[in-house]
């Protein structure tokens, strides 16, 4: 099972490398913001199979509950802090039309 | 009444996330969750008109819809997946836009639940709620399917049947089955 | 026995996760890309999670089933917060007025308001 857990876990992460090439392009900070929100959905995971690997899950799933919220609560932050500032965000969104599709 | 509830939601909450039955934690969180009822248990339930029972009847339909939305959710994510690896097809099968429509549903939990439902149903996210209107986007003209229409849609019609029996909207329906 | 069923929901899990990166990575336009967030990453988190928990299993004792609960727990929450985060980022982008895709020579919507502000 050991194997297991440890190839899924590298899958995950290679995944969330995928992931990241969104949030690096862009082109709106709003996708970035959502690229952010699923790679941190998938930490928290990552969190909960590494201390099935070390046998001390009920340490991790403190760990795991707490980033899940920061991480609800962090989404929804940056969110309503861009709802603000639309002046920014349109000029981001001209400059990235080309490279949108 | 409710602050009673409240207290005691939150202290098996307690003992699940501290997991030590000794005494003196079990005292710390009862004070810390009697403190919390007191300040903030008239905030868990908006509406107090209605009793424990009709509550408890309540969860027990909702967790039969979950059952139903599990399916759904299923459902949405094969469908994502098809669209997401279907190579030249993508451009074609999509055909996104926005839409809105007004809910029959009166209370905010049972719009909160509807509009959680459709985010996670196939090929519909909600945008926001606006007073009685819902903002919709649909990836196609097929996945908006029966909630463009004007008439009540089967999801509302079942969030409604678990939450509002007394709506007037569903009261008719009711009898249509029975 | 077990083996076999966490391995199972591990491996849908993964596989919806799968999904879920090809949607983000291709889809064309910010609201499309947020479809493919918002559904692929509740399930794919539930599925791991509740083989996670599962496995936990492995050894039956108060302890065990204590954490088991735990994780249930988060999987609950994911369950609540994921489309609520998804509603506030949609939500955000319709405020700002993203540019919405359409498919090349697709007549206008004329329910297609984006771009106005109601």
């Amino acid at each position: 099972m050991t194997h297991f857990f440890i190839s899924s876990g590298v899958i995950i992460l290679l995944l969330m490398f995928v992931v990241l090439y969104r949030v690096v392009k862009g082109p709106t900070p709003l996708d970035r913001i959502l690229g952010v929100n699923v790679i941190g959905t998938k930490t928290m995971v990552l969190i909960v199979l590494i201390g099935t690997l070390y046998e001390r899950v009920e340490m991790f799933v403190d760990i795991a509950l707490t980033y899940a919220l920061l991480n609800f609560i962090a989404s929804l932050a940056a969110a309503r802090f861009f709802q603000r500032h639309k002046k920014i965000h349109l000029e981001e969104e001209e400059r990235g039309e080309g490279a949108a599709c | 009444m409710f602050i009673t509830v409240t207290f005691i939601l939150l202290f098996i909450l307690w003992v699940l996330f501290s997991g030590k039955f000794d005494l003196f934690h079990l005292s710390l969180g009862a004070i810390s969750c009697a403190m919390v009822a007191a300040f903030c248990g008239k905030l868990l339930f908006q509406d107090k008109s209605r009793h424990l029972g009709g509550r408890l009847a309540e969860a027990g339909r909702f967790l039969r819809y979950l059952a139903w939305l599990l399916i759904q959710i299923v459902q949405a994510n094969f469908h994502v997946i098809g669209l997401a690896l279907s190579g030249r097809r993508l451009r074609r099968d999509l055909d996104p836009h926005i839409f809105h429509f007004k809910t029959v549903l009166r209370h905010d939990f049972s719009k909160f639940v509807l509009a959680n439902s459709i985010t996670l149903t196939p090929g519909t996210v909600t945008i926001r709620i606006h007073g009685d209107t819902l903002y919709i986007h649909a990836i196609s003209k097929k996945a908006a399917g029966d909630l463009a229409e004007d008439s009540i849609s089967e999801m509302e019609r079942r969030v409604g049947h678990i939450f509002e029996r007394h709506n007037l909207c569903f009261i008719a329906d009711k009898d249509n089955q029975a | 026995m077990l083996d076999i069923l966490v391995i199972i929901f591990m491996v849908m899990g993964l596989f919806f996760f799968f999904g879920t990166t090809v949607g983000i990575v291709r889809f064309p336009d910010f609201y499309t890309r947020t479809h493919a967030a918002g559904k692929g990453d509740t399930l794919s988190v539930m599925l791991m999670l509740f083989g996670l928990a599962l496995y936990n299993l492995h050894h039956l004792s108060p302890a065990t089933l204590l954490v088991s609960g735990k994780i249930v727990i988060i999987c609950v929450v994911v369950f609540i917060a994921s489309p609520t985060a998804t509603h506030a980022i949609m939500d955000a982008g319709y405020e700002a007025k993203v540019r919405h895709w359409s498919r090349p020579g697709a007549p206008k919507d004329p329910q297609d308001n984006s771009g106005e502000k109601q």
